[in-house]
């Protein structure tokens, strides 16, 4: 196995807002890498410093053995980028922007026309490659930029978000392509806030939060590495404090029941942790009638990314999007992003 | 018949690049370099053909000005501009220089668009021989236009009354036209790099344009200004490319070594003009080579 992407020691503030702490991960040549992370985690900022965008404050950065920072230029011809917000010239036929992204990447004329053509068709653009790109709806946009990403080759592709706003046809086709994409031995690297998605896709991941990594592995390591079943518990739809903290000690001295983390976010409901015992619901049920507690709702799974992600934190990627949603000051990014 | 076809789309999705993009080693640098200007440049056409109208104004605003300014002063007493010189005649080298100026200080503005709407960071991220390949597709753009609206400035002056320079002439008059072109948009480019958004590059444009105008012998010869007014026209680049112009409208028999420039201090030949006006050039696009490297922030 060979490492396709080096991420040591990344650093990244914006005047006093550290959008990256401190982030280290390698990617493999070959594999799908998803870096899952809530709203403001620091996904993007990553990217951009990966793809020459933005000038790391610290650390290292290297594609293929060459480094993005001392040789950008030889570092670009190895990336392809597709950014969170597609960004096409609305004036611009599809086969035009791809025709422009082919000598921007110095492919000679000739061998660019033949790969628009097979990259059109293999994206399902064909119909629309001489519509100007303003007529074109979300989902064409995407894989029109997808393509423009793809045009020359690159060894590492960098996908971010790509997900985001497509329905869920576009985002199975998506997913179906990124995987044809590995297949052919293209290493990709895609960030995402979808659990779902990064479950589904990566064969590896990096979780980050306020800019640091949580945890890495693959999918299955990481869900392992968390325990056993979950059983989420609402005593109440909203529960007093006091009451699911007596729910917290009664179940924890249950023998089964290995962890217990009171969610405040979600009613103050309970997170359980069980061992893989033959029916963990009815006695949890059993033991909180015999202590007058009501039962408003209760659910057993299997865990997911979500309980990698709240064992780490103490909240649900979730309740991070939505604590983060409310203190963004998206104009003044968006100004700042320009710079 | 049995001819084995390696599956064409797994090959297209691997990232085998030796039949595409070039490698570190055998990349050509100048070669690249015109390949991304032709196609940056080939954009700004595409653009310019399905919305014309930029091309429609500017077609349409020098040739009012000429109108305007010439009935503006049609009374003016006679051989007020100088020996037989109608106004027509004097005027027609302002509007050229300052058509192809403000053109070319609108030039950033595109650039700064792009930038916002993240369209730059497609060409920030490739791996462009240079990017003065953006200052180069601006230039040949603005100046191609710049040379179709002094044509038909040359030509409506002509019917004016203002005559017609010689074929010389009118090689001289695209010389300068292109350097005071190509300095101007590099500048413009250099503050859409360097300025937070669009709506200061318009501020900047909008204090610097007819400023420089007023501040030009574009409307008025420089023995009408005041003295202070004087010295800023004779600092102006403008001037230094209007002056020459005008000089060739009046003089059917000039060279080179012709004095065609007066200021308060000296006269300058045209020779001297032209060596200005490619330092004015130098000069800008020294400067903004550390606003094109940037990266952003
Ligand atoms: N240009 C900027 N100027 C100032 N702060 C910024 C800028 N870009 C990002 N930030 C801040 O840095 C942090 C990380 O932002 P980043 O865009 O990397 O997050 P993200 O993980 O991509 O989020 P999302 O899922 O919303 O895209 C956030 O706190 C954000 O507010
Ligand atoms: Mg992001």
């Amino acid at each position: 196995m060979t490492i396709a992407l080096v991420i040591e020691k990344l650093q990244k503030s914006y005047g006093t807002v550290k959008a990256v702490k401190n982030i280290s991960f390698q990617v493999q040549t070959g594999e799908i890498f998803g870096i899952l992370g809530p709203n403001g985690a620091g996904k993007t900022t990553t990217i951009r410093c990966i793809c020459t965008l933005s000038q790391p404050d610290a650390g290292q950065i290297e594609v293929g053995g060459v480094s993005v920072i001392d040789n950008p230029r030889a570092a670009r011809r190895r990336l392809g980028y597709v950014a969170q917000e597609v960004a096409l010239d609305k004036m611009l036929t599809g086969q035009e922007l791809l025709e422009l992204q082919g000598a921007i990447y110095h492919i000679p004329n000739k061998v660019a026309k033949e790969r628009i053509s097979e990259l059109l068709q293999l994206l399902g653009l064909e119909e629309y490659a001489n519509k100007k790109t303003g007529t074109y709806s979300g989902g064409l946009r995407k894989r029109l930029d997808l393509a423009a990403g793809l045009l020359h080759q690159p060894d590492v592709l960098v996908l971010d978000e790509p997900s985001v706003g497509l329905d869920i046809e576009s985002r199975f086709i998506l997913w179906d392509f990124l995987r044809k994409l590995k297949a052919a031995g293209t290493t990709v690297v895609i960030t995402s806030h979808y659990l779902e998605e990064i479950d589904a896709l990566a064969d590896r991941l990096a979780i980050i939060d306020q800019g640091e990594i949580i945890a890495t592995g693959t999918p299955s390591e990481l869900k392992n590495r968390v325990g056993g079943d979950r059983v989420t518990l609402r005593i109440r739809e909203f529960s007093p404090p006091d009451e699911a903290e007596k729910a917290k000690h009664l179940l924890e001295s249950l023998p089964f029941v290995e962890e217990a983390i009171i969610n405040s976010a979600q009613g103050n409901s309970l997170n359980l942790v069980v061992t893989s015992q033959s029916n963990p619901l009815t006695q949890i049920e059993q033991s909180l009638a015999a202590a007058d507690l009501p039962i408003f709702s209760m659910a057993q799974s299997r865990p997911s990314l979500d309980d990698v992600y709240l064992a780490a934190t103490g909240r649900t990627l979730m309740d991070a999007e939505l604590a983060a949603a409310g203190s963004r000051d998206l104009k003044a990014e968006q100004k700042q992003a320009m710079k | 018949m049995s001819q084995t076809i390696t599956p064409a789309k797994f090959d297209l999705l691997s990232p085998k690049r030796e039949i595409s993009a070039k490698t570190d080693e055998n990349s050509n640098n100048w070669a690249d370099f015109i390949q991304e200007t032709i196609a940056l440049t080939k954009r700004l056409f595409i653009q310019l053909q399905r919305r014309p109208s930029t091309l429609i104004a500017g077609i349409i605003q020098p040739f009012m000005w000429l109108v305007l300014f010439g009935a503006l002063f049609d009374n003016a007493p006679n051989n007020l501009f100088g020996n037989d010189l109608g106004y027509a005649q004097f005027l027609a080298p302002g509007v050229i220089v300052f058509t192809a100026f403000s053109g070319a200080l609108n030039a950033g503005l595109p650039v700064m668009f792009d930038r916002e709407f993240g369209f730059l960071n497609r060409l920030l991220v490739a791996p462009l021989a240079s990017r003065f390949s953006i200052v180069a597709a601006s230039t040949i753009y603005i100046i191609s236009l710049a040379f179709i609206q002094t044509g038909v400035i040359v030509g409506a002056s002509a019917l004016l009354g203002a005559g017609l320079p010689g074929l010389a002439g009118l090689g001289a008059i695209a010389l300068i036209v292109f350097l005071i072109v190509l300095g101007v948009t590099a500048l413009s480019l250099g503050l859409a790099f360097a300025l937070p958004g669009h709506i200061e590059l318009i501020a900047v444009i909008f204090v610097t344009n007819l400023p420089l105008l007023f501040a030009s012998t574009a409307l008025a010869p420089l023995s009408f200004m005041a003295k202070w007014l004087q010295v800023i026209a004779s600092l102006n680049p403008l001037t230094y490319a209007i002056e020459p112009i005008r000089y060739l409208y009046l003089n059917n028999h000039w060279t080179i070594k012709s004095m065609v420039m007066e200021t308060p201090w000296t006269s300058i030949s045209f020779t001297g003009v032209i060596l200005i006006l490619l330092a004015f050039d130098a000069v800008i696009l020294f400067a903004i080579q550390p606003l094109l490297r940037r990266r952003f922030a």
